[in-house]
């Protein structure tokens, strides 16, 4: 149940916090009787007025029997005494009870209060960061525009490469074409020079050439006899 | 201020029947009175920081001086 006494949002703009709880109530003599019962007859009749008022109206309460006496007075007596001494006895203990609930609530309500400030600050700090890091933007670029010219340079100089050594197979094939021509070439002639030579040594110039050759042997080993 | 928005005590007695006239008798308006004076004696006595025996105590004594006044016809025989 809202008790809706002080003004909620009845103004155009409404502070933000309630108002605090009032310390204490009003103030209460024996209890029973306000203080301002007290007050509106001080004027007129002093401190003891109001006493002197009481009295009298109880004094003629009991003799006109308004208020009678019987069985429910002596309980009523007994129960008001009682009362009275518990709450003489536990009252400052009930009330420190009460009170350290709500510094309780109001300690968990505070610790959500900071927990939220704390986040709040430490979001404040790493956008003031992030915003730091902002700056440092053109860094980056350079560094990453860097990165791609050099890329594009080892891509370039890749392909050349490339270049380079497939024309440099073309041209070794086409060497190496000539020269085995040219070997194929010499090969085949000397076999033929020497098939036509063989060709053209007729019996008459074998006879003749071994002849020679005995010869000259017979010759040789008359001067290597003579040497040994 | 205007008759009409004063509360009771601030009106004063030769003043009074013509407060009265100006009061809202219909049940909503005697429920709205109603209310109100409960607020204003919760908000006084009972919803405070440190209250005493003083808020609950003066509702009691309430209390058994009506019922006495009730009773009253079967206690004075």
């Amino acid at each position: 149940i809202l008790h809706a006494t002080r003004p909620l949002h009845t103004t155009q703009q409404c502070l933000a916090p309630l108002p605090p709880l009032p310390e204490k109530g009003g103030e209460v003599r024996y209890g029973l009787i306000p203080e301002e019962f007290f007050q509106f007859l001080y004027p007129k009749t002093g401190v003891t007025g109001p006493y002197m008022l009481g009295t009298g109206l109880l004094l003629y309460f009991l003799s006109k029997e308004i208020y009678v006496i019987n069985h429910e007075t002596v309980a009523a007596a007994c129960i008001l005494s009682v009362i009275i001494y518990g709450v003489k006895k536990f009252g400052s203990d009930v009330a420190a009870f009460a009170d350290k609930l709500n510094e309780e609530k109001v300690a968990t309500a505070l610790a959500v209060k900071n927990e939220a400030i704390k986040d709040l600050e430490t979001a404040i700090e790493q956008e003031k960061k992030e915003q730091w890091r902002v700056e440092g933007r053109s860094y980056l670029f350079d560094a990453k525009r860097n990165n791609i010219a050099m890329l594009l340079e080892t891509n370039y100089r890749e392909r050349l490469l490339t270049v380079y050594n497939e024309v440099k197979k073309r041209l070794d094939y086409q060497v190496a074409m000539q020269n085995l021509k040219r070997q194929k070439e010499q090969d085949h002639m000397i076999q033929w020079v020497e098939k036509n030579v063989i060709q053209s040594i007729t019996p008459q110039q074998q006879k003749e050439s071994i002849a020679k050759c005995i010869l000259d042997l017979k010759a040789l080993s008359k001067s290597a006899q003579a040497a040994v | 201020g205007p008759l009409s928005e004063r509360r009771l005590m601030d009106v004063r007695l030769g003043e009074l029947p013509a407060w009265l006239a100006t009061c809202n008798f219909s049940p909503q308006g005697l429920l709205g009175g109603a209310q109100k004076a409960w607020n204003s004696y919760y908000d006084k006595y009972i919803n405070v920081k440190r209250g005493g025996p003083a808020g609950i105590s003066m509702l009691l004594a309430g209390y058994c001086l009506l019922s006495y006044g009730w009773n009253y016809q079967h206690i004075s025989k």
